[in-house]
């Protein structure tokens, strides 16, 4: 028998950013909360301290602060047909754990989505026409609109003390900022730093070539800065140890940083870590959420039942939760019924290894996860057109490293050798000198691209690992290639000594061992009817209006934006609905 | 002058044969008060790894980071040090995958590692077989062989160009090759990148991670040597 604690008005799923929004919002309004977090409590002090914390084995290769896979992990496959094997060892993307979750060790790239991102099936069916979104392509809109997100997104920047230059105030173009931006209610709450050597490079390139490259935006403040809630963040000094870190400084907006301070004397929230969620609670009706089932610090399983359950993990786990819980239909790519793990997607990234002359100090090491980098925005969403190109989507093109890591980070020019003497001399020859100019694209959503359980592996206590099933499509490789061939010619007007190119090509399949991106959205998407989606508006499930989903599970298709600045509007967007009419009155929040 | 005769003195005693290895840490022993910068090195025993193993790895990682004007070799910079502790660590025994079965073979290998195998299990059996292989085909083992057949069989194992009787043999050189350039560059506090020696290479400043200064200074060179965890400057 499960230990069986006191009810609560709310109980929250992962103490990551979307847990620490709804935790805030929840005991704002006065609820008993209680948060469930797989993971060990941490704070800047003591796990992210310097000096210790500037240690690329521990954190940047062994990944101390992610999910521990020998415990749980998912399994990969490429098409319907074949057999998942585990992701075993971290390369592809990196899951986080413990407070903070992933927000603890991002780079703090905050993007707001473009206008047309949210409404993208009708927007290109407008633009393009209706036989322009190729068969097997399952993307949709939106149910909530660029003017009712945009004061969310405008307030998660000051909570983040988010660096940068704005780029469209109030429907005016502004000088120095991305003017494909959809319009701002208010300028970056912090300056941007200067550009970093490289992106400086880059920069100017860009403008040759006509474009406008900008600060990309920073989690990351570049001053003293107290954000809404009265949270102190300090500057940034581009330390070299921010992706796959926590920060020394309070300078990169974490939970931890931004939110958990004013949380953490509140009486009617209480925290619990090492606590693995295994199952969300239902009454008879399996209409109504009773509360979740988990595996507290001492192995005991433990119910803890609640009015009202938050689901605010990682977008992989929330879907697996639901299908653990057997909430909703499992999506069946066969039949294209079910919903619950459709729309899987990802982000298809390309990079150009740039390499100059001994007179050229790139100083890698000199760098931060998003700040001092530059950006253009030019081939990314509908920002172009597309009518001859082929494809829907795009890229972002950014240049700057987050940092001169030796293990990981060292680029040589291909065809040199791995090790040995030459290896050695290149190595030394090119470090200084070398910068990395990137793509990050969308992958639109398909009829074959999904999670679900997996039938055969299983985690440390017993459960179905999550299983996806995803590779890359046409529309991707002719996405990733046009992107491309704009990052070349940029970087060829950087004139560096020697250039490469790392691009997806036709017939290449997704490879789970080199990293790429943790930017996976979808599996319970939203939408405007519980035929399409899992979630409405404003996070509530359609089939248990008393269970709200976060984060990109949300996600109907994957866009080339970082997708925290989205999730957390999402998120905010969901908790002024709760305050100000859920709470009064628990019901469905959008008719079905 | 003093830094090049450390260094020398370092290269000689990282191509002594085993037998000379036992009198070199007596050595090391007695005179450590007087040698503190290299005692660690020269006294260091190895916990995982056997005699016949420690000639392997020794021989190897200097093949795949050799002595040369560039900078410092695996061996000088303690890499075989650093990996006989990792694979003491946890993550030696795997702690850090998910290593539940079933184990599938045949699969694309960009679905990544699937072997069976722990780090400690790929070393001791990739060793083991590689050193078999090179008897059989050579007559020596691995770490007698002359250092272009040394490399003329790594090049062989990266590529799985030779089959070994225990992990495959680009896995093995997978692991080697990665766990050979972490000693490089980690920082000290695990027993490689002696001096910092990786770091001064190729000019990274290792744990400084301030860079206030130089926020406004892109393009110039940056004057500061590195520092390590511990405070240890170069």
């Amino acid at each position: 028998m499960a230990i069986r604690k006191k009810p609560v008005d709310a109980v929250i799923v992962g103490y990551g950013w979307t847990g620490a929004i709804m935790a805030k919002a929840l005991t704002d309004a006065g609820l008993n909360v209680v948060a469930l977090e797989r993971g060990p409590a941490r704070d800047t002090s003591p796990d992210f301290e310097y000096p210790r914390i500037a240690d690329e084995l521990k954190y940047g290769i062994r990944g101390d602060l992610w999910q521990p896979l020998a415990k749980e992990t998912v399994t990969v496959r490429h098409g319907i047909d074949d057999v998942a094997a585990p992701y075993r060892r971290y390369g592809s993307f990196v899951l986080g754990n413990g407070v903070g979750g992933a927000g603890a060790h991002w780079n703090g790239q905050l993007w707001r989505a473009s206008p047309e991102d949210l409404r993208l099936k009708s927007h290109i069916q407008e633009r393009y026409g209706k036989g322009f979104i190729p068969a097997g392509m399952t993307i949709q809109d939106y149910p909530v609109s660029w003017d009712e997100l945009e004061p969310h997104f405008d307030h998660f920047e000051k909570v983040c003390g988010v660096s940068g230059t704005a780029g469209n105030l109030r429907g005016e173009i502004q000088a120095g900022g991305n003017p494909f931006e959809g319009p701002r209610s208010d300028e970056f709450p912090t300056p941007p730093l200067p550009a970093i050597y490289s992106a400086e490079l880059f920069s100017k390139a860009a403008a040759e070539l006509g474009y406008k490259a900008f600060p990309l935006p920073a989690a990351n403040s570049s001053i003293a800065y107290t954000n809404p809630y009265g949270v102190r963040m300090g500057p940034c000094n581009l330390c070299g140890y921010c992706e796959r870190f926590g920060c020394f400084l309070y300078s990169k907006a974490s939970p931890q940083t931004t939110i958990l301070p004013i949380l953490a004397k509140r009486a009617n929230l209480e925290v619990r870590t090492n606590s693995y969620v295994t199952r969300i609670l239902r009454d008879s009706s399996g209409k109504r959420a009773t509360g979740v089932l988990y595996i507290d610090e001492h192995g005991r399983e433990v119910e803890q039942p609640a009015d009202m359950v938050v689901l605010c993990a990682f977008q992989m786990h929330n879907v697996r939760l639901l299908l653990l819980s057997g909430i909703g239909a499992p999506y069946d790519p066969n039949t294209g019924e079910g919903l619950v793990g459709k729309n899987f997607a990802y982000q298809m990234c390309s990079l150009v290894p740039t390499f100059f002359n001994e007179d050229v100090q790139i100083n890698p090491f000199i760098g931060a996860g998003a700040a001092g980098q530059r950006v253009i925005d030019e081939f990314n969403s509908d920002h172009f057109d597309h009518a001859d190109a082929g494809f829907i989507g795009g890229s972002l093109i950014y240049a700057g490293g987050t940092g001169g890591r030796p293990i990981d980070q060292t680029m040589i020019p291909s065809g040199t050798p791995h090790w040995g003497s030459e290896w050695k001399t290149a190595v030394r020859k090119f470090y200084l000198h070398a910068a990395p100019i990137g793509t990050q694209g969308s992958v639109m959503s398909y009829r074959d691209s999904y999670l679900s359980l997996d039938p055969t592996y299983k985690d440390a206590v017993g459960l179905p690992l999550l299983r996806i099933t995803f590779d890359w499509h046409d529309n991707e490789y002719r996405m990733a290639a046009y992107c491309a061939a704009k990052m070349q010619e940029i970087v060829r007007a950087m004139k560096p000594a020697h250039q490469d190119l790392l691009l997806m090509r036709p017939g290449d399949h997704w490879d789970t061992r080199v990293y790429q991106s943790t930017h996976t959205t979808g599996g319970a998407i939203m939408g405007h009817h519980p035929r399409d989606s899992v979630i409405n508006r404003y996070s509530q499930s359609w089939d248990v209006p008393n269970l709200f989903v976060m984060g990109a599970s949300a996600f109907p298709q994957n866009m080339g934006y970082n997708p925290t600045g989205l999730l957390a509007g999402l998120a905010y967007f969901a908790a002024a609905k709760i305050r100000d009419t859920y709470l009064k009155s628990p019901a469905p929040l959008v008719d079905a | 002058m003093n830094d090049i005769s450390l260094s020398r003195r370092r290269l000689l005693f990282s191509t002594a044969p085993v037998a000379a290895l036992g009198a070199a840490q007596a050595i090391g022993l007695a005179g450590c008060a007087k040698e503190p910068a290299t005692s660690d090195k020269r006294t260091y025993a190895p916990t995982f790894f056997t005699a016949k193993e420690w000639m392997f790895i020794h021989a190897a990682v200097d093949r795949l980071i050799p002595p040369d004007a560039a900078g410092p070799s695996a061996v000088e910079a303690g890499v075989p040090q650093f990996i006989d502790r990792q694979l003491e660590a946890p993550y030696g025994h795997g702690a850090y995958f998910y290593m539940q079965g079933p184990f599938l073979t045949d699969l694309p290998p960009t679905l990544g590692y699937q072997l069976r195998y722990t780090p400690r299990e790929l070393y001791r059996s990739g060793i083991a077989s590689a050193d078999a292989a090179c008897t059989q085909t050579a007559g020596k083992v691995f770490a007698a062989l002359t250092p272009d057949a040394q490399d003329r069989f790594l090049s062989a194992l990266e590529h799985n160009k030779v089959i070994l009787s225990g992990p495959p043999a680009a896995a093995f050189f997978a692991q080697l090759l990665q766990n050979t350039r972490e000693g490089y560059f980690a920082d000290p506090l695990y027993g490689g990148n002696h001096d910092m020696g990786g770091w001064k290479m190729i000019g990274f400043p290792g744990a400084r991670a301030d860079f206030t200064d130089w926020i406004d200074q892109a393009g110039k060179a940056y004057p500061l040597g590195p520092v390590a965890i511990d405070g240890a400057r170069s």
